[in-house]
């Protein structure tokens, strides 16, 4: 699902290394690079396994179902961004609650996110002039309660 | 004390890396030098990481984040264009002094294009903007001018230097050019700070290096066959001097810190088969043959027009291509030098390569000052 009119955001620089995890909502995955030896999610991305340093390593779809470990409200315009108050969370991912990505909860009111809620990941598209980018945030997942 | 031995070393390519940051650079060089020795990041047992432009941003321990959080020791330093060079001798100190066994060394910067220098501290007489002279290019310029002044050196021997690097550089892969630039072309660049014209400037660049290195016990337990040993390892300050206390001095603690090398590796400057030395400027490379004792002083125009310091001449200088063609990413500069020499040392330095080269010598000066040599030597 993407908005319309995503609001301004200070956008990543896409390299090989990250274009999986910034391009994997054109097919509307959420993708960690993992380590084919000893199957560790690793985010951000290096070049060598941060658990036991094999170098074999190659970008994988999760289910995009994750639970916020922690977030704050913001409601000072530090810089140009979406419509204030807003959610910047911690969620863990479903497949392993160590592999956590710092995001903004969307979808629902911020008074409504609490630590532990259901969330799923939902992509903003951003264009950019070398190549599009697909920015993953969370909103409640099922009812969300 | 143990005798120290380089037993893997490499660089990256030279070039302008804008989709990659600091410790991207620096985690591929480590990775690179690790491979070449043959070891793990799990079998280091320290790290120094030599960087100027992020000396607050712990560029070290972001390197251990891309390729191993091992807990291990990690030192930053920032030391001028002497950085590289500083973090592998403090690197050669540990073990020196018996506390470690094998350890990392790398050297990493991300440059812009353009001047560097400037402005410089507030306190003191301001040279920039007041005389326009505290950038490198004029501080070269001027002591270059010193030399020819003294012993008339020409503008085309300042120029010939930059002619033999770029050529060196052609044979040289990680150059960051491999183009030829004849005498007409140097002279005839635009003028940045008389004598140096553009192509006499050193290349800002993106680059980073790295060196494994062991003690004598570890050496031996991994394999002598490509190791190469450090005979000295000297690094000195400029001291007071009466000549000029406003202009820094390029040429003093160059000398000094040869004079020491050479004691502490037990050679001469005879029997040195190649040299790596700081080329930042055309004009800089002809002080530093004297300042190395290559020649006598007042010799080092002679030297270059002879062909002594071109590669198959007497003691080829900056066969890698120099920090004017290979480039200059500061904090790396200094193990990239150490890179080459080791590369001729082991035979392996392709088209390049300096014939039945058994001692080579590296050199690095930042200004304010720094200087650092060392002195390697060919194991088997």
């Amino acid at each position: 699902m993407e908005q319309p009119q995503p609001p301004f955001r200070i956008l990543p620089r896409v390299n090989e290394r990250n274009r999986h995890f910034w391009t994997g909502g054109e097919r509307g995955e959420l993708c960690f690079l993992r380590c084919r030896s000893c199957g560790t999610y690793i985010h951000p991305p290096t070049p060598i396994c941060p658990s036991d340093h094999a170098k074999d390593l190659a970008p994988e779809a999760v289910s995009g179902r994750a639970t916020i470990a922690s977030f704050t409200i913001n409601h000072q315009p530090w810089m140009p961004g979406p419509e204030l108050p807003y959610v910047v969370a911690i969620v863990e991912i479903e497949e392993d609650p160590t592999v956590r990505l710092t995001t903004n909860i969307v979808g629902c009111k911020p008074s409504e996110v609490y630590v532990g809620m259901p969330v799923e990941v939902v992509f903003e598209r951003h264009g950019d002039a070398e190549g599009d980018v697909w920015i993953p945030l969370f909103r409640p997942r099922g009812n969300g309660k | 004390m143990s005798d120290v031995y380089i037993l893997g070393t490499d660089m990256i390519k030279f070039g302008r890396f804008p989709d990659k940051n600091v410790a991207d650079l620096g985690a591929e060089a480590a990775l690179l030098a690790l491979d070449d020795a043959g070891v793990s990041i799990q079998d280091i047992e320290a790290l120094w990481c030599g960087n100027l432009m992020e000396a607050g941003a712990m560029v070290g321990q972001r390197i251990l984040q891309q390729i191993g959080q091992t807990g291990i020791p990690v030192v930053n330093c920032a030391n001028a264009c002497a950085t590289g060079a500083t973090a592998f001798r403090d690197a050669w100190l540990s073990i020196k002094a018996g506390v470690y066994d094998l350890v990392l060394a790398v050297g990493v910067e991300q440059m812009g294009k353009g001047l560097l220098g400037g402005p410089g501290g507030r306190s003191g007489i301001p040279k920039e903007g007041l005389l326009g002279s505290g950038t490198m290019p004029a501080v070269f310029a001027e002591a270059g001018m010193e030399h020819a002044r003294k012993y008339g050196t020409t503008f085309a021997q300042f120029a010939k230097v930059s002619v033999k690097n770029h050529h060196h550089s052609t044979m040289n892969p990680k150059a960051m050019y491999q183009l030829e630039t004849p005498l007409e072309m140097v002279m005839n660049a635009e003028m940045i700070s008389y004598p140096n014209t553009k192509l006499m400037c050193s290349v800002n660049v993106d680059g980073a290096a790295a060196a494994v290195l062991a003690s004598e016990k570890k050496a031996k337990e991994l394999g002598l066959k490509r190791a190469v040993r450090v005979r000295a390892s000297v690094l000195t300050s400029d001291p007071f001097t009466e000549r000029d206390l406003v202009m820094p001095d390029v040429n003093t603690c160059t000398r000094n810190a040869a004079k020491k090398a050479y004691e502490m590796a037990g050679v001469g400057p005879e029997d040195v088969n190649l040299v790596e030395l700081h080329d930042c400027f055309a004009t800089a490379e002809i002080l530093h043959y004297e300042n190395l004792g290559l020649c006598k002083d007042g010799e080092a125009g002679r030297m270059i027009d002879e062909g002594e310091v071109a590669l198959g001449g007497r003691v080829p200088v900056n066969c890698s291509g120099g920090l004017l063609s290979k480039g200059h990413p500061l904090g790396a500069t200094g193990i990239a030098n150490i890179y080459e020499v080791s590369t001729h040392l082991r035979g392996e330095a392709g088209k390049r390569q300096v014939e039945g080269a058994r001692i080579g010598l590296t050199h690095v000066i930042g200004l304010g000052s720094a200087c650092a040599i060392h002195v390697l030597e060919k194991v088997s």
